[in-house]
């Protein structure tokens, strides 16, 4: 095989980081080749610097055997390199032909929308990613917004292609789909650099697996020489857990009782449609389902962020519906919100205030309204040396961590407030390895001491490895309730379009 | 304490810059920029009565820039301070001259608290509640009720009860005893309002980092979403910050009136309203910068007069300078974007020449 790309032991430093330290790959002709590291193991930088939005510091990359210098990411479109990032870079109104061929128009002053038009269709056709060309961008799912992204490349005349964390926004389904179509873009001779740092993925689609550390490129394996307990150690760095051994649960009393909760957001649509669900003392209850079918609404309904358009929540036997959430936060209600830079935390406050920024008011942080440092900063300095959080400075800003760390902070303060139920909405997302292993085991020590966990997750895995009975929402309303130990992907997959349990488990079966 | 050094990096900066550009303004229309900034500096701060005259303006600037600190630390631009400031001048002047029969002691508390509600009352009640239940953004309805109160005052005196019998649009005075004590006969306008302004500083500063109010106020500023999150009452929480800032317009007010004017009248200091805005930017809403960058501003204005009298520049040119400053400060975002700028087109040329010889890092 021909030698595409090459990156020939790479340098870029930023102030205080080695964000890459001598990076070595090679990506053949018609091979997908996927980059697996942790979060912060300079696999972003490595792709910036590949497309040309940084420059190294020493070190060579070549393509087709020449040495290249890109200055932009023109450059690198130029040279045949194309990109599709993690967050889509589309305009929503625009239609999909619109999107594709934007900048690049055919025609001179005046648009020739219809040429357009049929060099996309000719374009799906030939790497079958069927996409209506005048649907307008933000009609479509998720699955299919990456798709015109991946157009976009193809259309520029992409020779290699490379997708950042291709599947953190999609369904099941949609994954399978990806795959499927880069398995055709790989017999049609285009080399595919598919970043992840997700285990079974990689295995599933790559041909060869390069492993970053830490800046280096720790070592270059083909897929058939690598079993996940190894890829999972060369990744952290020491021996690895990946299957959560977890006792089975041992459920007491009803700790949440959701009563028919209707909620509305603040756009005035009906999001939730009458959910009726419990949460028992001991447990870890999953709530899946596809992004936007109501999940946000009934956990921030349950948080008090959102007020409950009819139906009734019941916490330790009390009626909490109308009630603050300082009100909830006070009688036990600790919350994981979904996007931790947003609702989580204050991103300008320090690791000390953010710490105490649910307990301010409480002794010993405070007395008669007057604030006393000391104790925030010792609190502080104990929730970060017991969750690992790094750097170990509480004067840092909560802004200046990684997301990994940030999680870690928000997850150490509401676990510390001893709650008895905990709402974790995505409490992964975005993690890495051996962080996902901490706060799995997290949820679980909290599980195995009595308290209530209602896990609302995007990650089917994280949902089937986690939880003792699963509940899938899909527009609005509670499909069905299914135990972990017997739930399956399939199974839960379809739920998750609407199918009803007893028809999903079918289906589930005979496919 | 490098913290602070950076915190203090950017405003100086900015001050440098501005004072440069404005020496070659000076130049360029003819004048020498030393004689410029030296009849200045000797305007402001020259003799006691000159320094007197600078920390006298300073006093109502401290306080007004520090009400517009707290709004903007809880996230609110409070840019009604002029007529939250004129409101309670005439709240404070007609409790001035009634109640006369009060000690002196207890008659300036409790003009200086009458003030203070009226200008907290004028930015929390109406731009507050409209913020809070209606969405009204601050700014519209902080300015149009400083011009709502500024034209009352007017009416006040010119036709309104307020008016005492005469031929001058004005108020009758407050009771002598109320006049504020003069620090020192060779500055007769320098009062104890000075030390007025540095308590409500410290104070301010107190409620701001040391108490659950400051920080749910902080919070509030700095992410609303995430305060809403941690419990805090977000929209009362806007509405006291409005309040706050009013307050301590009020107080500006109430200080004024009891160390200069002693009366409400046509012509009662305008426009520290607007300076306290550019003082609460150029000390980036820190209580104890407002300080210092309230006896920049004051030196500005006093130091310019004097250059007027001195050396025939006009007195505009500080507004020049002014401006300049606010330019910098408000460029603070642009100076790193350049500095990348800068550093991407080396670094562009460095690869392009790369392999011709050794790198210059």
């Amino acid at each position: 095989m021909t030698k595409f790309l090459e990156v020939i032991n790479l340098v870029k430093h930023f102030p205080g980081v080695k964000a890459n330290d001598g990076v070595n790959l090679t990506v053949h002709a018609g091979e997908v080749h996927s980059i697996l590291g942790e979060n912060g193991a300079g696999k972003s930088t490595l792709m910036k610097l590949i497309y040309g939005l940084y420059q190294p510091d020493s070190g060579e990359i070549r393509l087709d055997g020449k040495p290249v210098h890109f200055s932009s990411p023109r450059d690198a479109i130029r040279a045949g390199i194309g990109m599709v990032h993690q967050h889509f870079m589309l305009i929503p109104a625009l239609t999909v032909t619109d999107n594709i061929v934007l900048g690049d128009e055919p025609g001179g002053i005046r648009y020739h929308r219809s040429e357009a038009e049929a060099r996309v269709r000719a374009l799906s056709e030939q790497y079958r990613l069927h996409v209506d060309p005048t649907a307008r961008v933000e009609q479509l799912s998720v699955g299919l917004q990456q798709r015109v992204e991946i157009l976009k490349a193809l259309y520029r005349k992409a020779k290699l292609l490379i997708l950042d964390e291709p599947t953190a926004l999609l369904t099941p389904q949609e994954t399978e789909e990806l795959f499927a179509v880069v398995k055709h873009l790989k017999e049609q001779g285009i080399p595919v650099v598919f970043i992840s740092h997700k285990l079974d993925e990689v295995r599933a689609i790559a041909d060869t697996i390069t492993v970053m550390r830490a800046g280096k490129t720790v070592q270059t394996l083909p897929i058939g020489d690598a079993t996940p307990q190894q890829l999972a150690n060369l990744m952290v760095g020491r021996e690895v857990v990946l299957r959560i051994d977890k006792q089975p649960a041992n459920p007491s009393g009803v700790v949440l009782n959701v009563e028919n909760l209707h909620v509305v957001n603040s756009a005035r649509q009906e999001k939730v449609r009458g959910v009726s669900m419990q949460v028992r003392a001991g447990e870890i209850f999953g709530l899946a389902g596809i992004d936007g079918n109501g999940q946000t609404e009934l956990v921030d309904a349950i948080a008090g962020l959102l007020p409950v358009a009819g139906g009734r929540i019941h916490f330790q036997d009390q009626d909490i519906t109308h009630l603050s959430t300082a009100e909830r936060t006070a009688r036990g209600i600790a919350y994981v919100p979904q996007d931790r830079q947003l609702d989580g935390l204050v991103l300008d406050f320090t690791l000390t205030e953010n710490a105490i920024l649910r307990d301010f008011h409480k002794h010993p942080f405070s007395k008669f309204g007057v604030m006393f440092s000391q104790p925030a900063k010792a609190y502080a300095e104990k929730l970060i040396h017991l969750f690992d959080v790094r750097p170990k400075d509480i004067t840092r800003k909560a802004g200046d961590l990684s997301g990994g760390n940030q999680q870690k902070v928000i997850l150490a303060r509401e676990v510390s407030r001893e709650p008895q139920l905990l709402i974790a909405v995505q409490p992964t997302r975005g993690l890495d390895v051996g962080a996902i292993e901490g706060i799995h085991r997290q949820l679980l020590r909290l599980r195995d001491e009595g308290k209530a966990i209602l896990l609302v997750s995007l990650e089917l895995d994280e949902i089937l490895s986690l939880s003792d009975r699963i509940g899938v929402l899909h527009g609005g309303r509670l499909v069905g309730v299914v135990p972990g130990e017997t739930a399956t992907r399939e199974q839960l997959g379809l739920m998750m379009t609407g199918m009803s349990q007893e028809q999903a488990t079918k289906e589930g079966t005979t496919s | 304490m490098k913290s602070i050094l950076r915190q203090l990096s950017t405003p100086v900066i900015a001050a440098v810059l501005a004072m440069l550009v404005g020496g070659i303004v000076a130049a360029a229309i003819g004048y020498n920029p030393l004689q410029v900034y030296g009849s200045l500096l000797s305007g402001a701060f020259g003799n006691a009565y000159n320094l007197g005259n600078t920390l006298a303006i300073a006093t109502p600037l401290i306080l007004i820039g520090l009400g517009i600190a707290v709004a903007f630390r809880a996230g609110l631009f409070n840019i009604g301070a002029e007529g939250q400031y004129w409101v309670a001048v005439m709240c404070a002047a007609w409790t001035g001259y009634h109640f006369t029969t009060l000690p002196g002691w207890l008659h300036i508390i409790l003009c200086l608290l009458v003030a203070m509600v009226a200008g907290g009352l004028w930015a929390g009640i109406i731009p507050g509640l409209a913020k809070t239940y209606r969405g009204a953004h601050e700014v519209i309805t902080t300015m149009m009720m400083s011009y709502i109160g500024i034209l009352l005052c007017k009416y006040m005196i010119e036709e309104g009860p307020m008016r005492k019998p005469g031929s001058m649009p004005e108020s009758e005075a407050v009771a002598q005893n109320t006049w504020l004590p003069v620090l020192s006969p060779s500055s007769p306008q320098l009062t104890i309002g000075l030390f007025i302004a540095i308590a409500a500083v410290i104070v301010v500063w107190f409620i701001l980092f040391h108490t659950t109010i400051g920080f749910q106020l902080r919070t509030v500023g700095l992410n609303p979403r995430a305060a809403r999150y941690a419990g805090i009452r977000v929209t009362w929480y806007t509405i006291l910050a409005l309040g706050l800032s009013g307050m301590l317009a009020g107080l500006a007010g109430g200080v004024q009136l009891l160390a200069m004017d002693h009366r409400l009248a046509e012509g009662f200091n305008t426009g520290y309203g607007y300076t306290g805005i550019v003082v609460s930017l150029l000390a980036r809403n820190n209580p104890f910068g407002v300080i210092v960058s309230a006896i920049f501003f004051a030196a500005l204005s006093t130091g310019g007069q004097n250059m007027q009298q001195v050396t025939n520049i006009p007195a505009s040119l500080t507004d020049v300078l002014t401006g300049l400053i606010i330019f910098f400060v408000a460029a603070e975002r642009l100076l790193p974007q350049v500095i990348q700028w800068y550093r991407r087109r080396t670094s562009r040329v460095r690869t392009s020449t790369a392999g011709e010889g050794p790198k210059s890092a």
